[in-house]
């Protein structure tokens, strides 16, 4: 399945010289069409976390673009995703959320399907089919490219596309943050039961590009930060592991995926946090310790909001979980979010993450309702004939970002725009919308995978 | 005790019910949020599951678990008095300007009543709601479920000492929930 496309027009509608985007691409029927085709069936999509899927025949239902797919565990303990679509007329052969099962029989003409995608069962196979029926050819449709990096499962419906590893390229760096221990430990986290599912009316990029590192944003959530949930009781997060930092906006824009983060002083120290709870102090207060032994000058870099294109946003720390911005039309987005913990952490942290991530997150959430509105109504006000005319501005930190950022011996990776005095910019949104346009010209995966040609140049010249 | 032991004072007990759930709608309703969070106990207990399609005979798992899953809310009353503090902010955008509402309480029931109907010290009840929402221009929301409550009576006043609540929707079709059910 190497997927091939003629150059599209709308790659234009990024204006990369003057860093403007056109409102168009947000909320045009025709370029949400094509955005299905050539993004989403091409780029790396993330589909669950291997801890929702423990024992054989463990299945959850997840969704890759507007498809529906099953993310399951065959009888081996092999790992799967399938369209979740019949193979002879289009039923969901699965319908729940989630569960356990031996096989998947579609409610419609009765065809089953083991764990492993197999077509097992055909009614009639004898009398009707006259056993001609080659079923081997007929099981459910599987991507040709899974990973499981760290227990987060992602897939891709391209058989061209780059590994996962180098889809995310030098930001596995940022990325591990969610993914380890709290103390550094590779890939120790799991998955808190109950994944929230909520429908918003935006297109689906309105988020993605926030948390790829809006920091100007504040005003949305001075409510919060009045109200006051951070884990040591004020504001939305704790912020005294960030005195004396640098604050830095790093993405890759021959990728499409950034982050924010702060990056403390080089002979910065641990400080106490999440203080409400000796217990959960002391186990952040360790595990900070630990982090720093094991990973050195890396310690440094805290994380912040990311995104990895095209729709997966995460929170690395506070509250600590994951989004997927699932497009459903240009004006509506199905939003999925996923909250992590240290699997090895005592359950009163767990309990006491569950509880801040609650009141954080999602539409319940005191700090995300807010956002909402503004993706809501910014989509909303950009639909009409006159405001398609003028495209939204993104020249915040214009012509000023490096890709040599160092400091005291520690090299940051990726194209970096220093905010520690500027306090926001908009190189990380730039950096998303040059791959969105990327995508919507390129042909395949060889034009998609621009850093190989540039090591090619660098080597050969 | 079971209250079908005594239907009078079962009915004096359901019509006391009825208007304090009345009267405690008409304050949400009201925008009256201080005067709503006196209504609930020190120790209330504020539920609200998730909820899963899940195969027949696995319908235990159909909700997330209170005190284990994440939860649509799950709190006591410290979280619910910082929510009416955001929207009493006034720089609380998803609030702001206000949502029109309307709660809509319905088939209630006296399922327990402690010690017993005639002098009932608590009441666990079950009714039916349906919360419309209507706010800035054209968006409006419509949300129907069960809820649960137990009432207890504290200095003579009825309060709220935990409410469940489950909705009948699998992905939630508002956009949030910055109201109270």
């Amino acid at each position: 399945m190497a997927i091939t496309f003629q150059p599209s027009a709308y790659s234009g509608l990024v204006d990369r010289e003057k860093g403007m985007v056109s409102r168009e691409i947000f909320v045009n029927a025709d370029i949400y069409a094509e955005e299905q085709d050539r993004i989403f069936t091409r780029a790396w999509l993330f589909v669950g976390h291997e801890s929702q899927i423990v024992k054989p025949g463990d299945f959850f239902v997840s969704s890759m673009g507007e498809e529906s797919v099953i993310l399951c565990r065959d009888r081996q303990g092999e790992i799967h995703v399938f369209l979740n679509s019949c193979m002879h007329r289009g039923m969901k052969v699965c319908r729940y959320d989630e569960g356990n099962t031996p096989i998947f029989t579609c409610p419609y003409h009765g065809w089953s399907f083991a764990t492993d995608g197999a077509l097992v069962g055909v009614p009639f196979y004898k009398d009707a089919y006259h056993e001609e029926l080659d079923k081997s050819q007929w099981g459910l449709i599987r991507v040709p490219r899974m990973a499981n990096y760290k227990g987060g499962i992602w897939a891709t419906w391209d058989e061209n596309a780059p590994d996962f590893l180098e889809y995310i390229g030098d930001f596995r760096t940022y990325l591990d943050i969610l993914f380890d221990g709290w103390n550094g430990e590779e890939g120790g986290t799991e998955v808190i039961g109950g994944i929230e599912k909520w429908l918003v009316p935006s297109n689906w990029k309105f988020p993605a590009e926030n948390f790829i590192g809006d920091r100007y944003h504040n005003i949305s959530h001075r409510s919060v930060d009045l109200a006051g949930i951070g884990p040591s009781g004020q504001g939305r997060r704790d912020t005294r592991e960030r005195e004396g930092a640098q604050a830095l906006d790093i993405s890759f824009p021959e990728r499409g995926h950034g982050t924010i983060v702060f990056l403390r002083p080089a002979d910065a120290q641990p400080v106490p946090s999440y203080q409400n709870n000796p217990v959960i102090a002391d186990y952040f207060y360790q595990s900070e310790i630990a982090r720093k032994e094991r990973q050195g000058q890396l310690w440094r870099i805290l994380g912040g909001p990311g995104t990895i294109f095209p729709n997966m946003s995460y929170l690395p720390r506070q509250p600590r979980s994951i989004a997927v911005w699932h497009p459903r039309g240009p004006d509506q987005t199905e939003v999925w979010r996923w909250f992590l913990v240290d699997s090895a952490a005592p359950p009163e942290v767990k309990e006491f993450l569950r509880q801040y991530y609650i009141r954080y997150s999602g539409p319940s959430g005191l700090t995300e309702q807010d956002d909402m509105e503004n993706w809501n109504y910014a989509h909303a006000a950009s639909r009409g004939a006159m405001a398609r005319r003028h495209h939204y501005n993104y020249q915040m930190g214009m012509g000023r970002a490096v890709t040599d950022f160092e400091d005291a011996g520690l090299r940051i990776p990726g194209t970096v725009l220093d905010v520690t005095k500027a306090r926001a910019g908009e190189q990380n949104q730039r950096s998303f919308y040059t791959r969105w346009a990327d995508f919507m010209a390129a042909r395949d995966w060889d034009e998609l995978a621009g850093w190989r040609r540039e090591n090619r140049f660098s080597t050969t010249c | 005790m079971v209250v079908a032991n005594d239907p009078l004072a079962t009915l004096l007990l359901k019509q006391t019910v009825e208007a304090f759930l009345y009267h405690e709608a008409n304050l949400l309703d009201d925008r009256r949020y201080q005067e709503w969070l006196e209504l609930l106990t020190e120790d209330v207990r504020y539920w609200v599951p998730m909820r899963r399609n899940v195969k027949f005979g696995e319908l235990e798992r159909e909700f997330t678990r209170e005190g284990r899953d994440i939860n649509w809310f799950d709190e006591g009353k410290d979280t619910l008095t910082q929510r009416v503090n955001q929207i009493l902010t006034g720089v609380h955008w998803a609030e702001e300007p206000s949502s029109r509402i309307a709660h809509m309480v319905t088939n209630v029931e006296i399922l327990e009543a402690t010690p017993t109907a005639a002098a009932a010290e608590s009441v666990k009840l079950r009714c039916r709601f349906i919360i419309y929402r209507n706010r800035v221009a054209t968006e409006t929301d419509i949300l129907v479920g069960r809820r649960e409550d137990v009432l207890r009576r504290v200095d003579g006043q009825w309060r709220i000492a935990q409410r469940q609540v489950f909705l009948d929707q699998n992905v939630l079709l508002a956009k949030n929930l910055t109201f109270f059910f």
